[in-house]
């Protein structure tokens, strides 16, 4: 990949934005190791996975389209393609702890809820 | 293809994906778009008859900026509550919303909307009694969450798809 200068203008909110998505990201996991439920534990990723990712990806197009000379945007597609398909997961492992702690199986989920 | 009166809303958007991938708005990626985009939603149609129709446009683009900012705020909110936790762990709990919107994609959308906001997920729906529950990382307030989804979510959801 050319490296081309980018003026500090378009430099600066990037890095900002990819630490701030960092930061998100990193906090995020962080509950993962903190909360000490498994319904409290996932509401956690929940915050890499839309703020945090959202501020990767618009640094992502700053930069391109500085590196490009026009206005890359395939980015937004990713975004929407993350909004749409991790609530999936999500619900599936929710409703896959409901149900294990209404048939009794999971000690710890019942003393979560 | 069967005439119906809606706009073919899938297709559209495979081919607004297709274009938006490609980085091209030339004719020879319209017509490939549009190869790629037709014969999809008509397999589609076969699987799944059923099509949302979406009247509205204004109110969906007010909701998805609510849901933006709802977005932000609470990523603010989970992420106070995780640091905070060395003094206490937050308060979770599931609360039971009895919903009046009955259009499956309306309730996908909402399902979606509750889910991808950090601090709330959807924890199952009762369709006899359309009873949605729905998981909060810190429930003080049941009646404030009561009212965001009724007010801010179902009721923008049930005038854009029903």
């Amino acid at each position: 990949m050319n490296i081309v200068p980018m003026s500090p203008w378009l430099a600066l909110p990037a890095a900002i934005l990819l630490i701030a998505g960092g930061l998100l990201a990193l906090i995020g996991s962080l509950g993962l190791l903190r909360l000490n439920s498994f319904y409290a534990r996932i509401h956690a990723p929940t915050m890499g996975n839309t703020l945090g990712a959202g501020c990767v990806l618009i640094a992502s197009m700053l930069t391109s389209s500085a590196a490009a000379g026009r206005p890359v945007i395939h980015e937004l597609l990713i975004t929407v393609f993350l909004l749409i398909t991790s609530p999936v997961t999500t619900m599936l492992l929710m409703r896959a702890a409901v149900f294990r702690s209404e048939t009794g199986r999971d000690r710890q989920g019942e003393e979560a809820s | 293809m069967i005439r119906t009166g809606k706009p073919p809303l899938l297709e559209i958007l495979l081919l607004i994906m297709w274009l938006v991938v490609n980085q091209s708005l030339e004719l020879h990626h319209w017509l490939l778009g549009l190869l790629f985009a037709l014969p999809i939603g008509r397999l589609v149609r076969t699987l799944r008859p059923r099509t949302a129709r979406v009247r509205r446009l204004n109110l969906a683009l007010i909701l998805c900026w609510h849901v933006f900012c709802d977005v932000v705020r609470s990523n603010f909110a989970v992420g106070r509550i995780i640091l905070g936790t060395v003094r206490q762990q937050p308060k979770v709990g599931f609360l039971d919303i009895p919903l009046e919107i009955r259009d499956p994609h309306g309730l996908a959308a909402l399902s979606i909307i509750i889910t991808a906001t950090p601090g709330t997920v959807f924890a199952g729906h009762d369709p006899d009694s359309n009873v949605l529950t729905l998981h909060v990382l810190d429930l003080q307030d049941e009646a404030t969450w009561l009212h965001t989804i009724k007010h801010r979510y179902e009721r923008p959801l049930m005038e854009i798809f029903e």
